[in-house]
């Protein structure tokens, strides 16, 4: 079977999977009607206006489900609810499985034509349009696929691991309700997950980039009876539009420089020398990456927009794991691989990539350093080691960035499902002050945990040291590197194994602080979670040993990843040739050892400080108050950011307009209605007293000159005749006297 | 039957409204089926348009011209060309909606109430297909009357005020249009000799710059307070609000397009001078853009929701009045592509709204929190109206702004990087309502309740959300059938504008170049 032309099908089978659990799925998950949340103290009450003409029988409402996070307690399985565990991550491997088959007859074929393109419609086919140079170009989009190395390693890594956490969310998942919900939106996520990173062009990527957008949303609004989790939801999607804001002006630029939006056609545009390296000046290709790296940045939680990472921590822990740690957040760094050709042409864009990456990990490092809640520390921790990504990209060691992203996704993924272990175990708690000493009574979820804690922090032989090392020797090397942002990233990586060994510390060694009543319920999870758990655990141990450092000379095998990647970042190699003329691996070596003592002291000084002497951080907090409160409340970055722009632009710019609205441009619309009314006041006065008044003057004083003849004019016939009488008489004697 | 298909379709809904009348006003059962059969074949009559109509003719087609007042030179002449397929296809479709979703929802003066229906699909129908402007402008207040009493008679508690305004306003409006139709068709006879309203025959005008100016702003003020453009927009939240549903959802999705349909078929092709003349483009876009921003920020503090939608249908039209004078083939497509996303789009939401005011009589979004608990079935329909409203790609609303935003970034970048902003806040007024409205607990014991929706309310948005589904994801049929008229437009305006060289070809060369395979169907 010829799998490469059917990576079109690898997206549409989860899709279908969603489609079948959001279309039928309450049939076979039903759910009791005490999943109503009421808030306490409301009673159902039929309308006034209707009289509960509409009501049917009241939908009996039950308390709330209490503490959130995670249910423990719920109703019993169907086995229909069973079938949902088949069909969701069954879809999920089908795509595992045809990708697997894809990537290999990939890698079947020469290394020069292994980039596939699946054309199967032009789905936006608009118009002709004037390029910046005057050119006619036509606006078009293709509903396409590309499977070239890089997206292998994408959809590898979102099918592979996607899996392995649809199962694991068969048994976290199991008593909660919405059930088919959830699962419907997690396959749904793996949809537009797999179009983003098989799209062939930029347009059909922004499809997936805002649907994954879309899932995130929904799933960290799952539990939306919870206000926090609805307001975290709407958060991470209106800060994700705001980086996509910026890819989207960055799409329509490189439109109008370019003319097209295929990755192939603007790589080869871009590659024929056509355009120069900006290095003089910040040109329109400057423009164009820094536009769409200002969508990497929310999309991958950079500073700026990196601040809705931590709140989607709200959202059920798989996802946590699937689409805020392995999948979705990386979609920026994979974006950023994918215009190579372009950020290598510009070296100001590059930079600031490299710097943003390096701040934001050093940031976020910091701000873990003191949190409480176990998800919370992890959550800024891929914040942190998203910023290493970007660092890698920024100083051109594209594929590093990649491998960092692979590594990450097992060590990132583990962690997270290991913390919903412990979570699951503690009965939904999440601080870990109310921890400790769990070793002993979940010891898989333990061992799982420290496997992925020490790959984190950067112990050699575990996955996370080989692709970090290499970002800091890249960083260090680099033409476009300095020893600034290596030295960044040392401090982020001695802050990683502290941090990490920190939360190590206080949920499984040292005293237990677990309440009595949680203690008698603790429990290891079941096989559904814990297979999972090993099968990543096993991941993060081996995955490096792909990319091991050329220093150590092991073979090619052992360097597999980045000639893989080679082929797509073509003119990488220009940079590799020119570190290796420079710098003696014996400034290598130093460094390399240099950060696995680093490694090793922060793990030491994170045990020392949690485990032997507990009651140090106390003090030390008590002692540096104030930078404490500024780390723990996350340098107060939220509060400005809802000052300025919740609150102050939007807000009240909002209430402002709305004024403004009605009291200026609406009264003025009224105002003109009561002019009009006035003048028609005015005219009716004017009408009834002086145009209507002369003409009743006119009669008046016609009446009134009348009224001497009025004596006479009596209308009386007798008096009439009589006068004519009188008349005739007067007439009769005037002739008679004469 | 081809050559009368187009007065067929006009005059169904009044072959409607008159077998109406003679029913009797007791059996409100009766007149309830008779008017849904009206609208049901209204649409599906209108259907053989779309199967007939040919994209790739350029001019209009199913042509129809009969003289009908000959000493002033009025004719009876109706055709159409893609852009207004799309439209009546749309007023078709929203019409029968209407008057289906009305089912419950109308209880007093039945008959009255479909009659006014009816009467408002053949003005709508007329405005979209008249090729003389004396039967455009008849159509065009024809429309204004049923609306009147739609607002006025069915209409909330301050209807009165807001019947008057929409109707002085949009009257005032008119009177303006009239006298620049009247300019043209005197204009005429001075200068061929004699009269007539034909807009073929005044597209041949030669008119000096500034009379074109004086008849271009005297258009305009007839059509932007149609759309309505800022700061002409104030009738349209009063209207909304006080409307009954079913007019709300024929306001916003129909009667709004009459004004940049206008624009598109009168303004630009017979004052392409004055169209192009800079200042004024600049100022309209200018509008345009307050129009997308002010829009959703008045929208995003609003208490009322169907006060909200009105605002965003504000911010929504900005995006389609800035495609129109981006002046370039993909601004306009697009323009005409959103009005009818926006139908759609914001049609669903007014159904939504009617859905919840049926059963709790209020529009306060403070008396809502939690519905998705108990009403899973309508939390996701609004969801989906949302999203398609909020323009998440593969539904409608995606396809046409970002075509109306390359259009805008193609005029001048500014324009788009002013505009972007819009969708930002597009997506946070609409999920703020979401979240207050679905998500949460319920705080109101009075929506404890409320039933979910029946079946006949699901149905009603059936067909809506097929065709957003549709557009986002197959847009191409649309595209096809605007290219014709929207490249004859700007050939009209901008008639320079295809001179300009073809692109030397390096996608191609690209592609044969990169070892791509390229496989599948076109």
């Amino acid at each position: 079977m010829n799998f490469l032309d059917q990576i079109w099908l690898i997206p549409l089978f989860p899709l279908f999977g969603a489609a079948l659990m959001l279309l039928l799925g309450k049939k076979l998950d039903p759910q009791p009607a005490s999943e109503v949340a009421i808030a306490p103290g409301v009673e159902p009450v039929a309308d006034e206006h209707h009289g509960g003409a509409h009501a049917s029988h009241a939908q009996a409402g039950h308390a709330d489900h209490g503490h959130g996070g995670h249910d423990a307690h719920g109703h019993a399985h169907s086995p229909l609810k069973k079938l949902i565990n088949f069909i969701c991550p069954g879809f999920v491997l089908l795509s595992f499985l045809f990708s697997a088959g894809a990537v290999w007859q990939l890698s079947r074929l020469p290394v020069e034509s292994r980039v596939h393109q699946v054309v199967q419609f032009t789905w936006v086919a608009g118009l002709p349009f004037h390029m910046a140079n005057g050119a006619m170009a036509t606006f078009s989009a293709d509903w396409g696929f590309l499977l070239d190395p890089l997206s292998s390693v994408m959809i590898l890594v979102v099918t592979g691991i996607g899996f392995l956490i649809h199962v694991y969310s068969t048994g976290y998942m199991a008593h909660d309700n919405g059930y088919y919900r959830f699962f419907g939106y997690l396959n749904l996520f793996v949809f537009f997950m797999l179009m983003l990173v098989l799209a062939n062009n930029y347009m059909l990527l922004f499809v997936g980039w805002e649907g994954v957008g879309l899932c995130s949303y929904l799933l960290i609004g799952f539990y939306f009876h919870k206000k926090s989790a609805g307001d975290a939801g709407k958060k991470a999607f209106i800060v994700n539009r705001v980086g996509d804001a910026g890819f989207i002006l960055g799409m329509l630029l490189m439109m109008s420089v370019l003319g097209t939006l295929r990755f192939t056609d603007v790589n080869a545009i871009l590659h024929s020398g056509q355009f120069p390296v900006e290095v003089a000046g910040f040109g329109v290709l400057s423009a164009i990456s820094l536009l769409m790296f200002f969508g990497a940045t929310g999309k991958s939680a950079q500073v700026p927009l990196y601040i809705w990472l931590p709140d989607a921590m709200e959202g059920p822990t798989p996802v946590s794991a699937l689409i805020h740690a392995a999948t979705m957040v990386t979609a920026g760094v994979y974006m950023v691989a994918r215009s190579a050709a372009l950020f290598q042409l510009t070296p100001h864009t590059s930079a600031v990539v490299a710097t943003v990456g390096a701040f934001t990990a050093i940031l976020a490092a910091t701000i873990a350093l003191v949190q409480n809640d176990i998800k919370r520390v992890l959550a800024y921790s891929t914040v942190s080691q998203l910023g290493y990504m970007f660092l890698a990209a920024g100083v051109g060691a594209y594929w590093v960035a990649v491998f960092h992203l692979f590594t990450h996704a097992f060590f990132k993924a583990l962690l997270f499902l290991c913390s919903g272990s412990v979570i699951h175990a503690m009965g939904g708690e999440q601080d870990m002050r109310r921890m400790g000493a769990l070793k002993k009574k979940i010891p898989i979820t333990h061992w799982t945990m420290f496997v992925g804690s020490v790959a984190i922090a950067g112990i050699p032989g575990l996955a996370g040291f080989f692709s970090k090392d290499e970002i800091l020797w890249q960083a260090y090397s680099s033409p476009l590197g300095s020893k600034l942002l290596w030295f960044v990233g040392l401090a982020t990586a001695a802050m990683t194994a502290f941090y990490m060994w920190r939360l190590m510390n206080m949920t499984f060694y040292g005293k237990s602080r677990v309440a009595a009543e949680t203690e008698k319920h603790v429990h290891e999870s079941p096989a559904a979670m814990t297979v999972p758990l090993t099968l990543l655990a096993i991941g993060s141990a081996l995955a490096g040993w792909l990319g091991t450092p050329k220093l150590w000379n092991l073979g090619e095998s052992f360097r597999a990843f980045e000639i893989w990647l080679e082929p797509v970042f073509a003119s990488a190699a220009v940079g590799a040739a020119h570190e290796g003329a420079e710098h003696s691996t014996g400034v290598e070596w130093g460094l390399m050892c240099l950060s696995v003592a680093i490694a090793i002291a922060g793990i030491a000084l994170a045990r020392y400080l949690y485990c032997i002497r507990a009651e140090i951080p106390d003090r030390i907090e008590a002692r540096f108050k104030p930078l404490h409160t500024l780390l723990y409340n996350k340098w107060y970055v939220d509060e400005l950011y809802d000052f300025l722009f919740v609150n102050g632009l939007c807000k009240g710019g909002g209430l402002l307009l709305g004024s403004f609205d009605r009291n200026v441009v609406d009264g003025g619309v009224n105002g003109a209605g009561w002019l009009t009314r006035f003048a028609s006041k005015v005219s009716i006065w004017w009408d009834t007293w002086v145009v209507d008044g002369t003409v009743r003057f006119t009669a008046f004083s016609v009446k009134l000159l009348s009224y001497p003849v009025c004596i006479l004019q009596t209308g009386r016939v007798q008096a009439y005749a009589f006068f004519v009488v009188v008349g005739v008489l007067a007439f009769l004697g005037y002739y008679v006297a004469r | 039957m081809d050559q009368h298909l187009l007065s067929i379709v006009l005059f169904t809904p009044l072959a409607g409204l008159l077998v109406l009348l003679f029913l009797p006003s007791k059996s409100t059962g009766l007149i309830r089926i008779w008017a849904n059969v009206a609208g049901l074949t209204g649409f599906l009559i209108s259907l053989p348009l779309v199967m007939r109509f040919r994209a790739e003719l350029p001019g209009y087609q199913f042509e129809e011209k009969v003289s009908w007042i000959p000493s002033l030179g009025v004719n009876y002449h109706v055709g159409m060309d893609g852009i207004s397929l799309l439209l009546v296809m749309l007023s078709t479709l929203m019409g029968f909606l209407a008057i289906l979703c009305s089912w419950s929802a109308i209880q007093d003066r039945v008959k009255e109430y479909y009659a006014m229906f009816l009467l408002l699909q053949v003005g709508m129908i007329g405005v979209f297909i008249s090729l003389d402007f004396f039967l455009f402008y008849v159509f065009w207040e024809l429309v204004l009357v049923p609306m009147y009493f739609i607002i006025g008679v069915w209409g909330g508690p301050r209807k009165l005020y807001a019947a008057i305004k929409f109707f002085l306003y949009t009257l005032a409006g008119s009177v303006l249009m009239l006298l620049g139709i009247l300019t043209l068709y005197f204009a005429h006879f001075q200068q061929f000799g004699f009269y007539t309203f034909e807009i073929s025959e005044l597209m041949r005008l030669n008119l000096p710059l500034a009379t074109q100016q004086w008849v271009f702003w005297a258009f305009f003020i007839g059509f932007a307070i149609k759309v309505p453009m800022f700061p002409f927009h104030t009738w349209l939240p009063d209207a909304h609000v006080e409307a009954p549903t079913a007019g709300s959802v024929i306001l916003a999705a129909v009667l709004l397009k009459m004004g940049t349909y206008g624009f598109l078929r009168f303004s630009l092709p017979l004052l392409p001078t004055a169209s192009m003349d800079r200042t004024i483009v600049q100022i309209l876009a200018a509008l345009s853009i307050i129009g997308i921003l002010y829009g959703a920020l008045v929208s995003l503090m609003q208490q009322d929701w169907k006060k909200l939608i009105a605002y965003s249908s504000v911010s929504h039209l900005g995006f389609c009045t800035l495609g129109i004078f981006a002046m370039n083939p993909n601004g306009i497509a697009g323009s005409v592509l959103q009005q009818v996303n926006h139908g759609i789009s914001t049609g669903m939401l007014f159904l939504v709204i009617g859905v919840i005011y049926e059963r709790r009589h209020t529009r306060e979004i403070a008396e809502y929190g939690g519905l998705a608990h108990v009403m899973p079935k309508f939390a996701i329909i609004f969801a989906f109206a949302m999203l398609s409203s909020a323009g998440l790609p593969l539904l409608n609303g995606f396809v046409g702004e970002f075509t109306i935003m390359q259009g805008a970034f193609e005029a001048n970048w500014i324009w788009a990087a002013c505009a972007v902003p819009g969708v930002i806040l597009g997506a946070a007024y609409l999920l703020w309502l979401y979240q207050r409205t679905m998500l949460g607990q319920v705080t109101n014991g009075k929506n404890l309740v409320i039933p979910d929706m029946n079946l006949r309310e699901i149905a009603v948005f059936v067909p809506l959300i097929a065709a957003s589904i549709w557009i986002g994801v197959y847009p191409k049929p649309f595209f096809d059938i605007l290219r014709q008229p929207v490249n004859q437009i700007v050939q009209r305006v901008r008639p320079e504008y295809f001179a300009a060289r073809a692109q030397a070809p390096p996608p191609e060369a690209a592609v044969e170049h990169a070892p791509a395979h390229t496989g599948g169907a076109e």
